[in-house]
């Protein structure tokens, strides 16, 4: 059994059908690179793996459990799925450690040492030990994205969804935080993230996900799927970003 | 001119004047306080996905808003007893404040909740927040700060605005110099001092808002 396993998602917004029928199951400790075109449907279907997109049709499964639309399947579902965004998306009015901080504290009830120490723990981890009482807007965008990073690991997720985590980045920050995705998959995270990277997607990931027009084109092994893809569509995609 | 100017003939009724000023300053604090509650709770229900409340604090806004404080005042003092709800003056007063400012601050915050980017609630759901943690957590506090200066004003408009109060014989301070201006007849000195002393009055609201603001919005020093 897979840790998370989606069966025919559908999901349209009005009339545009962003996502035809998608299956897609994600191993423990599995690495997976979603990449492909702007539109082909890639964003939409991470998002629909921790309720922020509400599907149309179809079955998510998360641990053997099948999640319905019910706020309270939402929250279990959100505890076990964690999200990096493009943009960062910190709470401006707290610090780095208490961003990372809240949501132990309260969604989870644990005692403010508790938190704190977790936090610390997490701020550590992605080398911001000495920035934790700097607020979002005195943090650079990498460090920013790191805090963000931390703010989702300190819930213990079984998954983490990166959603290109580093196209909202200078070039010269984008590093330090694939040094720290690269970390998270070395120590066995399960991580699905939306990637433009593809050197890192090949270097780092165990699967790869070519979305084409709302459908899984293309997956397979990294290697594998670059050095030979299989379908046109692909094989364009990959030589146009060479 | 023949009018001579005589100030000394307010002297002897300083007290109502005092009583004035203290009365329209619980009417204001409470007013304010209770309002603003009202309104953050009206903000979050229009701004909720729950169409009905929505539609019925909608209906609230605009009746209030689109209707003369003083009428409002009247239909809560002289209209409510045929429901049999008799208030006192001064519950009429600050009933009638709240009921106001509850209307124009709901405007005014879900200004500042549709202001929150959509990234922030998003990330908030993603940390397994429910709807309620994530108002009072993520939107409440930046909401509150974006539209801080619009609300203050509004606040020192409602305390203006107590003045009508003096029609129900609510013993606010505009009351307290219809009195005195009916005894001595001092019209010019009575409401030159009392418009020197709402001026005061105003300018230490606002004063007061700024601090209260920059103490809710500051970035505290953490250890």
């Amino acid at each position: 059994m897979s840790l998370v396993e989606l069966h025919a998602i559908h999901k349209s917004f009005g009339a545009l059908e962003v996502l035809k029928g998608i299956d897609l199951a994600i191993d423990e400790g599995q690495v997976i690179a979603l990449i492909g075109k702007s539109g082909s449907g890639k964003s939409t279907l991470l998002r629909t793996i921790n309720g922020l997109e509400v599907i149309d049709d179809g079955v998510i499964m998360v641990d053997g459990k099948k999640i319905s639309e019910r706020d309270t399947d939402l929250l279990a579902l959100r505890l076990q799925v964690g999200m990096v965004f493009q943009q960062f998306n910190l709470f401006p009015h707290y610090t780095a450690l208490e961003n990372v901080m809240l949501s132990p504290q309260v969604v989870k009830k644990q005692s403010k040492a508790e938190a704190r120490a977790i936090a610390e723990e997490m701020l550590t981890k992605v080398g911001l030990a000495d920035k934790m009482m700097h607020y979002p807007d005195q943090l650079s965008g990498g460090q920013q994205q790191r805090v963000a990073i931390a703010r989702a690991l300190a819930m213990k997720p079984k998954v983490l969804l990166c959603d290109e985590v580093t196209s909202a980045l200078d070039p010269e920050l984008v590093n330090e935080v694939l040094a720290v995705v690269r970390q998270l998959a070395e120590e066995g995270m399960t991580l699905v993230m939306v990637t433009h990277e593809m050197r890192f997607a090949r270097e780092v990931c165990d699967k790869l996900v070519f979305m084409h027009q709302g459908r899984i084109h293309e997956t397979g092994d990294p290697e594998e799927v670059f050095s030979n893809p299989k379908t046109p569509e692909l094989s364009s995609f990959v030589g146009g970003l060479a | 001119m023949a009018y001579k100017f005589d100030f000394g003939a307010i002297v002897p009724h300083w007290e109502l004047l005092v009583d004035g000023v203290i009365l329209t300053t619980e009417l204001t604090v409470i007013g304010a306080v209770i309002g603003v509650g009202l309104g953050i709770m009206g903000a979050w229900a229009r701004a909720s996905r729950a169409p009905v409340i929505s539609q019925i604090v909608g209906i609230y806004v605009e009746l209030i808003r689109n209707t003369p404080f003083l009428v409002q005042l009247f239909f809560i003092f002289f209209g409510l007893p045929a429901l049999g709800v008799k208030l006192s003056e001064f519950q009429a007063a600050v009933l009638a404040m709240i009921v106001n400012l509850g209307a124009y601050s709901t405007e005014i915050v879900r200004a500042g909740i549709l202001a929150i980017p959509q990234g922030q609630i998003e990330a908030a759901q993603s940390l397994a927040m429910n709807r309620v943690q994530i108002f009072r957590y993520v939107v409440l506090l930046p909401a509150l700060k974006k539209i801080w200066p619009a609300l203050s004003s509004q606040i020192v408009i409602v305390m203006l605005g107590s003045s009508v109060c003096s029609q129900i014989a609510a013993e606010e301070l505009t009351f307290g110099a219809n009195y005195i201006q009916a005894i001595n007849f001092r019209a010019f000195e009575v409401y030159f001092v009392v418009t020197g002393l709402y001026l005061v009055m105003s300018i230490l609201l606002r004063m007061g808002l700024k601090v209260l603001g920059n103490f809710l919005f500051e970035r505290r020093r953490h250890v």
